[in-house]
């Protein structure tokens, strides 16, 4: 326990501090590379709640992905050199940041947070006390067998399950999402009609 | 004080990590042994893959000399083998320059950047039976995953150079990656399909035939992918010799260039082993339960030879078709074959869900087939689209002033 709570605080400062770094460094290029940090901690702590998948998949579309698109934005965007020049936005920018950041302890906080079926949920507690367990070297042998391949299939085929079944509407709705975003690049970069051969 | 890891570990089938685990247990504490363990299993990654590294850059060498008709850096050592070495102190006694409009710290982290993914990726490769130091169950994703940080890498170091060509280089090369990363993805699904898992070691053991031969197309297409993504030589537009000087690591020298080129030589080492891994079985040949790692680096040897013979044959290519050939034939090429499969293993598998060897021998015929014609065809198409309409502009000089 002592073990995953040292990983657990240096990852958290890592994040947190990235976080800030974000919003506070004024070279636009270092803060996306330290908002690449963050999304590297984030993944850190998904592989310490024994979700791989999610990790793997955190670092393959966050950094992989959108940090790039990120990074190529800001090669393009113009007086880049000169930094994060500041604006009028302030005041709204605050407001919103705190509505979401108000949003997102509510939901955080509110939600029950138990998404496996009872079976389930047992086999799941098991699975963690044997990796706590594994973390400090002693081994648990008890009740069941609980291999590597069975607690993975426990998390990933329970996961899988749920996003093409109950949460199948979300799943679509950001691929929407990914949609209007490909659009509106289209739109943005689309020559003027009547200058262009638009 | 008799440390001994149970079945129920996760790594208890680790048989590296267990061997020294156990070995380690007789004299020290438990949790003191599981660190020295960790600790000793990291070492032996890291100095592995700068070892086989240095090794490859003085292999290359001597085999592009021989490609060239000359003969290659044979002064120190038998057949010159110390070379790395000798290259390694002359890097080592460098002056480690940093430019003045650089971005100090940027600039600084860029080499360890490069190097981290290549070693990260051997983390879940088996090199011989139950000895892949993580055996994930997502192992496909996580190597993709973790080379993706190459292009970032690359970023850094273009912009932290301050410097032009730096800057171009480093645009070419993330343009490049992430082109090419699309049809290597694809090409993946299909071995991930035939397999039915993610996990390198559960691909290892459904190869009982190898999947070079059950998917062609997309060992074809995930070969020119990789090669691409690793900057060698028909593909080296990010660090173009005649054009931008070494591109992206233009500003690096001692040290730092050191280990940039270790990371060069050393992801060929790597993509090499995923690819022996994916596509030729692993570790698995007669007596692989205990020459398993020999058939692994005999393998790997064989690709890395391929690799070069590629690099001192081929010409560069030209930005429009480097794009066209990932765009226009590998990336059809690989959808082709992702559908293709979808629907062998659809018809083939059994009640299970499963396939056996005669399903493989099968779906290889088919498959060998579909290669040959679909190379045919998009090679036919993409050479018209690829060459400029009217004579090429060397013709029109005379011989004399061709150079």
């Amino acid at each position: 326990m002592l073990f995953q709570d040292i990983v657990f605080w240096i990852l958290s400062v890592v994040a947190v501090g990235g976080a800030l770094g974000v919003v506070l460094v004024p070279d636009l290029f270092r803060a996306a590379l330290l908002l690449i940090l963050v999304f590297m901690a984030v993944a850190g702590f998904f592989v310490l709640l024994s979700a791989e998948f999610l990790a793997v998949v955190q670092v393959l579309i966050y950094v992989g992905a959108i940090a790039i698109l990120i990074i190529f934005a800001v090669m393009l965007t113009r007086d880049v050199q000169r930094g994060n020049l500041p604006n009028r936005l302030q005041i709204p920018a605050a407001v919103f940041s705190a509505l979401l950041l108000a949003a997102l302890v509510t939901v955080a906080v509110d939600t029950q947070w138990e998404f496996l079926p009872a079976e389930h949920q047992q086999r799941v507690e098991l699975v963690q006390t044997s990796a706590v367990t594994t973390l400090t070297g002693e081994v648990l042998t008890e009740e069941g067998v609980t291999g590597p391949e069975e607690q993975a299939e426990v998390r990933e085929a329970g996961l899988a399950d749920l996003l093409i079944s109950d949460y199948v509407l979300p799943f679509e709705a950001v691929s929407v999402l990914l949609l209007a975003a490909l659009i509106g690049a289209l739109v943005l970069v689309r020559p003027n009609p009547g200058t262009g051969r638009g | 004080m008799n440390c001994v890891l149970g079945p129920g570990n996760i790594l208890h089938d680790t048989l590296l990590f267990r061997v020294i685990y156990d070995g380690v247990g007789h004299v020290l504490p438990c949790w003191l042994s599981y660190a020295v363990a960790g600790l000793a299993i990291m070492l032996i990654l890291v100095n592995g893959v700068l070892l086989g590294a240095g090794l490859f850059s003085w292999v290359e060498r001597r085999l592009i000399g021989r490609f060239h008709n000359r003969i290659g850096p044979n002064r120190w050592g038998p057949f010159g083998s110390l070379q790395p070495l000798a290259d390694l102190v002359k890097l080592l006694l460098k002056e480690d320059l940093t430019p003045k409009g650089a971005d100090r710290i940027i600039f600084a982290i860029v080499p360890v950047a490069m190097l981290a993914p290549v070693v990260l990726v051997m983390a879940v490769v088996p090199f011989a039976k139950d000895t892949a130091l993580a055996n994930l169950n997502v192992g496909v994703l996580y190597i993709l995953a973790v080379t993706s940080i190459t292009s970032i890498a690359i970023f850094m170091a273009g912009w932290a150079s301050d410097n032009r060509y730096a800057m171009f280089g480093a645009s070419r090369g993330v343009a490049v990656l992430i082109s090419y990363e699309v049809p290597v993805v694809m090409s993946l699904l299909g071995v991930v399909l035939v397999a039915g898992s993610m996990s390198l070691a559960d691909i290892v053991s459904a190869q009982t035939v190898p999947f070079l031969l059950v998917q062609p197309l997309a060992f074809f297409v995930f070969f020119a992918g990789t090669s691409a993504e690793l900057n060698r030589t028909p593909f080296d537009l990010a660090e173009a010799e005649s054009e931008l000087i070494a591109g992206y690591h233009i500003e690096y020298s001692g040290v730092k260039f050191a280990l940039i080129q270790a990371a060069e030589f050393g992801a060929v080492l790597t993509s090499s082993a995923v690819m022996v891994t994916l596509f030729l079985s692993g570790w698995s040949g007669p007596f692989s339960n205990y020459l398993g790692w020999a058939w692994f680096l005999m393998k790997i040897g064989v690709l890395a030879f391929i690799f070069s013979w590629i690099r001192a044959t081929f010409p560069r290519l030209r930005i429009d078709q480097l794009m066209a050939f990932a765009w226009k034939f590998l990336l059809p090429l690989s959808i082709i074959n992702l559908f293709a499969t979808a629907l062998e293993v659809y018809f083939l598998r059994d009640s299970a869900g499963t396939l056996d060897t005669t399903d493989l021998w099968i779906m290889a015929g088919i498959n060998f087939g579909l290669a040959f014609a679909c190379i045919l065809v998009f090679g036919t198409l993409i050479r018209e689209k690829v060459r400029p309409a009217g004579p090429a502009t060397g013709a029109t000089l005379s011989p004399g002033e061709a150079d």
